[in-house]
């Protein structure tokens, strides 16, 4: 009951410390475990923890686009990547102890620095005064989507010509980069598509699909290809293909 | 006590450096191509926290707020990442289907 009482009057640092907190730990425990299926649950609830604490911020619109992208959408990329790959060997890979101790020496030394520069200044440490927080409208997605356009409303009041030149929003980038998401989209179901080779005839052709095949069964492909060398001279069809009819196949049993 | 002091924008900043270390010793370790990627996410994410703070209304004075621009920059910096994660499993999918295996350690068919 007095902890529900503390959180009621301090709840903004409540939320915070119950946000960075796991953000920060399930972000540890990505770095720490070993299990590839584990890394990346643990890498869901450190950004949805994120996406928490963008809400305290005041960034509603953005929080609510980093659990719909990030967490809907890259998550969901991320762990079909990881059921694709995460054969017997790969799912536990230990990582050597002089990595771990040269990545702590390294990565400690950089956080000290980090941190001493976020504690450092005395404007960015002291807090605003809540009574002078003049927080008219906290809706940021009208503003965002029309400063998407090209239409900046938050700034109409500016009097500052210099600054007022700059007003046409973020329209370019905007255009910028929903071009480099679809060109990026395009590529990466081209590179990552199955490579078929059904088209394809004839003696090299049969190689590249015995090439492909050695990936999966590696001894019976010694015994294909001791085939195809046999059947050389014959213009022999791909024993592996089953839709060519032919009739003449000797090795049906 | 912690939970009496009022929130500035150094306790995000700290939160942010702590998740972009956590991403960067990530990818420096893990053997794992997606491990890799895991720790761009944390480091992206890390960046983003920054952008959010100095943005903020609630943290930051009218006139110090990055105001509308932070949160752009961190919507941009959003689809990139979703972008950057979409090549990068291409690639390690690519890589796993010619290789057989997902250790960057025998990635090293590039060296020079």
């Amino acid at each position: 009951m007095e902890l529900m009482a503390v959180a009621w009057a301090y709840w903004h640092q409540f939320f915070f410390i119950i946000f960075a907190g796991s953000a920060v730990g399930f972000g540890c425990g990505v770095l720490i475990s070993q299990n590839i299926v584990r890394m990346a649950f643990y890498l869901v609830l450190s950004l949805g923890s994120t996406a928490g604490l963008f809400f305290l911020a005041g960034a509603e619109f953005v929080g609510a686009m980093q659990l719909m992208i990030y967490v809907g959408g890259t998550m969901v990329l991320l762990i079909f990547g990881v059921m694709l790959t995460a054969q017997k060997d790969f799912v536990n890979m230990k990582t050597h102890t002089h990595d771990w101790i040269l990545a702590t020496v390294v990565g400690g030394s950089l956080l000290m620095v980090l941190l001493f520069a976020a504690f450092g200044s005395e404007d960015w440490r002291s807090p605003q005064d809540p009574t002078d927080a003049h927080v008219v409208d906290t809706k940021a997605a009208t503003p965002l989507g029309l400063a998407l356009t090209g239409v900046r409303v938050d700034k109409l009041d500016d009097t500052n010509d210099k600054l007022n030149q700059g007003k046409s929003g973020y329209l370019m980038p905007f255009i910028i980069i929903s071009v480099h998401l679809l060109v990026v989209l395009i590529g990466a179901a081209y590179m990552a598509r199955t490579k078929k080779l059904s088209h394809a005839t004839g003696l090299r052709s049969s190689r590249a699909r015995l090439s492909v095949f050695k990936m999966e069964e590696e001894d019976e492909v010694l015994e294909e290809e001791k085939y195809v060398v046999l059947r050389k001279d014959k213009q022999a069809k791909n024993p592996l293909d089953t839709n060519d009819n032919n009739t003449e196949n000797p090795d049906e049993d | 006590m912690l939970l009496f002091a009022t929130v500035s924008v150094s306790w995000y900043l700290a939160v942010g450096a702590i998740l972009f270390v956590l991403g960067a010793v990530c990818m420096a370790t893990k053997r794992n191509l997606l491990g890799v990627l895991m720790g761009v996410e944390l480091v992206l994410n890390g960046a983003n926290i920054n952008f959010i703070a100095f943005g903020s209304r609630l943290l930051r004075s009218e006139g110090d707020t990055l105001g509308l621009d932070g949160q752009l920059i961190a919507l941009f910096v959003i689809v990139l990442a979703a972008a950057e994660a979409a090549v990068a499993l291409a690639i390690a999918l690519n890589f796993y289907n010619n290789h057989s295996t997902i250790d960057i350690d025998r990635a090293n068919e590039l060296k020079g």
